[in-house]
């Protein structure tokens, strides 16, 4: 009896090198993520989280080795088939990045005004965005701008955007970043929340040792631009790899 | 062995040196502007930001550019009047006055004007835009920045350009007319005739086209500085100051260049004194 093939992973990314002015950020990154699982690509700042993310988006091409997105490769990919893919993908930025110049109703509906394709009348639109706003817990904001949000709406808003066209996977940017424990823990229960209402896969890059046990299926840990453990929460828990070792015992207290 | 002792990159000569960056950048600026040039062509046209623009540079820039234009006619006629008074040439006064303005100051002091204005707040915007990942968060939405951001900027810089300085040249001619005829007491007959006879229309256009070229090569060098802007808040202010510069630099380079292309064609003297 030979076990069952595996299903083939949501994104699978393959020896991976990418250089900026000669100075190496990734060095050879191997990681598959599953299906409606959320991954947390947990590391220290610099250590390439965030390079790698931008590949899965298809930002950047690596220097070497690709990345394949639901079964696509992504590095080789024209800009056509690039704006056709990411109706796929959703991403939620360190920042937000919503449109200051918007309202937060214009921000969430706009990639589906961008790419209108289904031909929704506007009221359609406008019932989606309630819609998406509800998804992460927020009413009666669209009139306002994002300037008049908190750090943690202006990120619920932005994963209200990201997931306005119903992708298939959501990337998180450091989505806990600056922000207080009460609304860490409120975003956690956000990126929990869209998995379970929306089943997507997830992807988080973060440095946060506790957002991440919390919130993750897997752990992949990231140092030097190298996946240096990967498993679940419990096998990275109880890793002898030395610096996931050292990382987490900035968390859990040394042992 | 072989393969240590060979090839070392040979060292660039010493002289390259201090050109190696304006090179890079006059490379950087060519490719972006052929890209941007390409998604001007590209599907989907937007019209709705090219109005907003156009409302920007445009009907913004109108009060700043008359009172500039008015100010220009103003002291242009002051001196003039001066120095043909020195050769008894007062009646030339006028078609002196507007050719120059035609030809050169409407369009040069337009696009200062233009770049002050609108090539800093084009640098400034899509700097922030850049460094606060909202240019990244158009792209993962399978939006062209380019064609989003770049091209209602370029464009409309090239129609507002025009317009601004036939309001310049018309806001200055008045500001001349009324310097020379009602100051200097210069007869109105011979200010307004002599422009009739000596003025022609192609140095009014030609001095639209050149305002044309010029406002869409100092927006684009804006919009490349604030696209390429890093680091933050003061990467903001570098892009915005080196989009000034740059475009100031710019419009000189471009006038002498336009200049010499569109007189270097057969000339012929149209109206003359005669008759």
């Amino acid at each position: 009896m030979s076990p069952p093939p595996a299903p083939d992973p949501a994104i699978d990314v393959q020896n991976l090198h990418k250089s900026f002015a000669g100075f190496p950020v990734l060095t050879g990154i191997n990681l598959k993520m599953m299906e409606g699982t959320t991954t947390v690509v947990l590391g220290a700042s610099g250590s390439g989280k965030t390079v790698l993310m931008k590949h899965i988006m298809g930002l950047f091409k690596p220097d070497e080795g690709q990345v394949i997105v639901d079964g696509e490769n992504v590095s080789t990919m024209s800009r056509q088939d690039l704006a056709v893919f990411r109706e796929r993908m959703g991403m939620v930025f360190q920042s937000s990045a919503l449109f200051d110049s918007m309202t937060v109703g214009d921000n969430v509906a706009f990639p589906l005004r961008e790419h209108n394709s289904s031909g929704l009348s506007e009221k359609e639109i406008l019932e989606k965005v309630k819609e998406k706003l509800a998804v992460v817990d927020l009413h009666d904001v669209e009139q306002k701008f994002p300037a008049e949000l908190s750090g943690g709406m202006r990120k619920r808003v932005g994963l209200a955007r990201a997931i306005i066209r119903d992708p298939k996977i959501v990337l998180y940017d450091e989505p806990t970043t600056g922000l207080d424990p009460l609304t860490t823990e409120s975003v956690d229960e956000m990126i929990i929340h869209a998995r379970e209402r929306l089943s997507v896969t997830s992807v988080v890059i973060s440095h946060d040792i506790g957002s991440a046990f919390h919130i993750a299926d897997r752990i992949a840990v990231i140092n030097e631009g190298r996946i240096v453990e990967e498993g679940t929460p419990e096998e990275v828990r109880n890793t002898k790899e030395p610096f996931t070792q050292h990382f987490l015992a900035t968390w859990f207290g040394r042992t | 062995m072989a393969e240590q002792t060979a090839v070392a990159p040979k060292p660039r000569p010493n002289w390259l040196k201090p050109l190696e960056r304006p090179l890079v950048v006059l490379g950087e600026l060519s490719l972006f502007a052929g890209q941007s040039v390409m998604a001007i062509a590209r599907r989907p046209y937007r019209v709705g930001l090219l109005m907003v623009q156009l409302e920007f540079m445009a009907y913004g820039s109108m009060f700043v550019v008359g009172l500039t234009g008015l100010f220009t006619g103003m002291v242009l006629a002051l001196q003039t009047v001066y120095a043909f008074g020195l050769f008894n040439a007062q009646s030339l006064v006028g078609a002196t006055v507007e050719i120059s303005l035609a030809r050169e100051l409407a369009p040069i002091f337009t696009c200062i004007v233009l770049v002050a204005r609108v090539g800093s707040a084009a640098a400034t915007e899509l700097g922030t835009m850049r460094v606060t990942e909202q240019i990244d968060a158009l792209e993962t939405m399978a939006v062209d920045p380019l064609n989003y951001l770049v091209v209602p900027r370029i464009v409309s810089a090239a129609v507002a350009a025009p317009l601004l300085t036939m309001l310049f040249n018309a806001i200055a001619l008045f500001g001349a007319y009324g310097i020379a005829v009602w100051a200097k007491d210069l007869s109105p007959g011979t200010f307004l005739n002599r422009i009739q006879t000596l003025v022609e229309v192609k140095d009014i256009t030609n001095g639209l086209g050149k305002a044309s070229v010029i406002g869409f090569v100092v927006t684009m060098i804006a919009c490349y500085r604030g696209y390429r802007a890093e680091g933050g808040a003061r990467g903001v202010g570098i892009a915005t100051t080196q989009a000034v510069v740059g475009g100031l630099v710019a419009i000189f380079a471009i006038d002498y260049i336009y200049t010499a292309i569109s007189l270097s064609g057969p000339q012929q003297p149209g109206g003359g004194l005669g008759g």
